[in-house]
């Protein structure tokens, strides 16, 4: 359409800058060797260990035997992943007594990407737990949610201090042996999150993960664990950002979630990786396994995602809903611009009595972006009574994109219910002229036309959360029109 | 206001406008009439800068500015309102939030305070009075499963909203009863003052005796070949298209 809008398509990501900081990296490549000294940075008990050296035997069986998975529809050259450093993390990792003694560099990082640290700058109402490459630098509010008995911090020092609760959830809902990724992230993860809401206790404020990855040639394997015992309620967002590199970078990250009977759990991500340029050259892969599982009864999980960075996307957030009355939703809106790729969608899984879910895939597709939408519903023997409704709508703006929509339906009982709606259309030419003879820029008038109809996934995000995903979306689609 | 020169313009490789010459004074309504495919909404178009249509000779100057110069929505800034033939359908952008934004844009190009939501509120309901429209249209989806009529009444209602000073109307009155077409005609109607100008753009005489019009223009082929008084409008109707076909510019 207008060459002004073209233009615009040279707009540089806003969170390429890279940090300069002493690094501290084990060598390069992948071996039972790298996994210990993984294992010994972060001091881990002997069965941690031998969980991830399974994992690793795992994933290295797979490799072997090209297991490779190659069904999504996303196309890359193959990894090395011996060319690869699998830890790094800010130098000197030693214990710190308080916040005001991290790195002042990672402050200016963390400001910089507008998450602020420090105590008296810290986000109102959102605890946060700062990823940097392999580690957890920072985690506020720690000591005001142990009051409640909520736990939430990185991951490694869960391991330290709770080990019974690691040991008990770990690879639960997600096993070692789940898939390629999985298996290779249970071997190398570094650090993640972890979260734990005892019963009754409704978690007061909104946590949050930030990760960040800096080191270049480096791959992030991040863990997060959430678990909501019974009553429990916990809303957790994660946010994601990278430096601008022209090497394409791994990001293989495994979440899982247990609710017990009646705790609800509503997980957030506004996914905006690097990536990559308009021609294709560098952006983050990621390939995230996330699950949840509603062990108890009349349990609740949510996914909401806002996808709009990383060259490629692979991720299906799923729930296992195992209790009766259980109840799973995603919701989720992908953007892919340029050269772009995502193959994402959920899977839910119905194995108790009135069970429900519901699915609302938002696919946007601009430039040469190409998407799938891939969703699978089982409504397993004993699903009596259960329902699901998926809807994938799907934008397409010019002509060179494309969408597609591969939902999967597998009913293995007569009183369950299953439905399925999708449509696609575009942003037309004539939409465009009836915004800007209102006076509304072609920009605005993109923007709101993309919100518009991602307008039922934008308002399950935290409030605070909803207004940066809108404009995300604004930017990661600015030249997107030609 | 507006001064049309030597006006050419094409669609694809057809030429539509082959010559147009149109000046439009202040506080004038002028109405163009026509058969189909004279080029009626093409004109249209390219007061408005539809970018399916480009222009390859002649110049348009509104208010002493090089119209062809400005993009759409700058044209919309400065004043210039099309209401469209066919209005049409975004699907979740309220027309709440959409006229609002719009308002919002024109105001802050002339030099005025946005409007708050509370204000724009009291705004709306006393421009939505005087179009007869009902109150729920505002909170739907712009022109989504809006009748015909509610798609012109939302059009009047942009219209007294933003105020503009050169109104084109693009065969508002198609598709309308004569209950709307009163309604619409009224709205159209409480815009017309010293400093504001309008081109009704219709096919049937009928509209005009609502809006009633300074200058009748025939469009055939392209070019304006007979202008005259109101009573223009009637003869039209009276002898049909047949009667100025073939025949010269005066």
């Amino acid at each position: 359409m207008s060459e002004t809008i073209e233009q615009l398509a040279d707009r540089e990501y806003e969170y390429g800058f890279v940090t300069d900081i002493e690094m501290e990296r084990i060598p390069k490549g992948l071996n039972a060797d790298i996994v210990r000294l993984i294992s010994s940075k972060n001091d881990e008990p002997e069965w941690l260990l031998a969980w991830r050296l399974k994992a690793l035997e795992r994933f290295q069986k797979m490799l072997a035997e090209g297991h490779h998975p190659t069904w999504a529809k996303v196309s890359y050259p193959e990894i090395d992943y011996q060319d690869m450093y699998y830890y790094a993390a800010p130098k000197p990792k030693k214990e710190l007594e308080s916040l005001d003694e991290v790195d002042p560099e990672l402050l200016a990082t963390y400001d910089k990407l507008g998450i602020p640290l420090l105590e008296q700058k810290r986000l109102a109402g959102v605890a946060v737990d700062a990823v940097f490459d392999s580690v957890s630098v920072a985690t506020t509010y720690k000591d005001e949610l142990e009051k409640q008995g909520i736990l939430f911090g990185s991951f490694s020092d869960a391991v330290k201090d709770h080990p019974e609760l690691i040991q008990k959830y770990l690879g639960s809902v997600v096993p070692y042996s789940d898939n390629f990724f999985a298996a290779l992230n249970s071997a190398v993860f570094s650090d993640g999150s972890f979260a734990y809401v005892p019963k009754g206790v409704r978690c007061p404020m909104e946590l949050s993960t930030y990760f960040r990855i800096n080191a270049q040639e480096t791959g992030q394997f991040e863990r997060t664990l959430i678990v909501a015992e019974e009553g429990a309620y916990v809303s957790y967002l994660e946010g994601c950002t990278a430096p601008m590199r022209d090497e394409n970078q791994l990001h293989a990250a495994v979440v899982e979630l247990v609710a017990l009977d009646d705790a609800q759990i509503k997980y957030s991500t506004v996914q905006n990786w690097y990536p990559g340029d308009k021609n294709g050259k560098g952006g983050i892969y990621n390939f995230v396994t996330k699950r949840g599982a509603c062990r108890g009864k009349r349990s609740k999980i949510s996914w909401t995602q806002v996808e709009t960075g990383s060259a490629i996307t692979w991720k299906y957030p799923s729930c296992i809903l195992q209790g009766d009355d259980s109840v799973g939703e995603f919701y989720s809106v992908a953007l892919t611009n340029n050269m772009q790729q995502a193959d994402t969608g959920t899977k839910m899984i119905h194995i108790g009595k009135n069970t429900k879910s519901t699915i609302i895939s938002k696919g946007i597709s601009a430039g040469r972006g190409q998407q799938s939408y891939r969703g699978l519903v089982r409504m397993g023997p004993k699903a009596h009574g259960s329902r699901n409704y998926s809807q994938c709508d799907s934008l397409l703006l010019g002509d060179k994109c494309g969408a597609h929509t591969f939902p999967y339906l597998e009913v293995k009982n007569a009183s369950s219910t299953v439905e399925h709606e999708a449509t696609t259309s575009k942003i037309g030419e004539d939409q465009l002229f009836y915004c800007r003879q209102r006076g509304i820029s072609e920009e605005d008038a993109i923007s709101m036309i993309v919100n518009g109809f991602c307008k039922e996934v934008l308002r399950e995000l935290p409030m605070e959360f909803a207004v940066e995903a809108q404009k995300l979306l604004g930017v990661s689609l600015e030249g997107s029109v030609g | 206001m507006l001064e049309i020169k030597n006006l050419h313009a094409t669609a694809g490789d057809a030429e539509i406008l082959k010559g147009i010459d149109l000046s439009i004074g202040a506080g004038e309504v002028h109405a163009i009439m026509g058969p189909n495919g004279s080029g009626k909404s093409t004109l249209a178009g390219v007061l408005a800068g539809r970018p399916a249509f480009a222009v390859t000779e002649g110049s348009i100057r509104y208010k002493g500015e090089d119209l062809l110069e400005l993009e759409p929505e700058k044209r919309a800034l400065a004043g210039i309102f099309l209401a469209f033939q066919y209005p049409v359908e975004i699907p979740g952008v309220t027309n709440n939030y959409f006229l609002k934004a719009s308002l919002n844009a024109i105001r802050t190009a002339r030099g005025e305070e946005e409007v708050d939501a509370m204000d724009f509120l009291t705004l709306v309901k006393e421009k939505m009075k005087i179009v007869e429209m009902p109150q729920d249209l505002m909170g739907r989806s712009i022109n989504e499963g809006f009748s015909g009529g509610e798609k012109k009444r939302n059009e009047i209602l942009q219209m007294l909203l933003l105020e503009p000073s050169f109104m084109v109307l693009d065969e508002t009155d198609s598709g309308l009863d004569i209950d709307a077409l009163r309604v619409v005609a009224n709205g159209v109607n409480h815009l017309r003052g010293p400093e504001r100008s309008m081109l009704v753009i219709t096919h049937y005489q009928r509209l005009l005796d609502y809006i009633v019009p300074d200058v009748v223009h025939v469009l055939s082929e392209g070019r304006i070949v007979r202008s005259g008084g109101k009573e223009l409008a009637h003869e039209l109707e009276e002898k049909g298209y047949g009667w100025i076909e073939g025949a010269s510019a005066p």
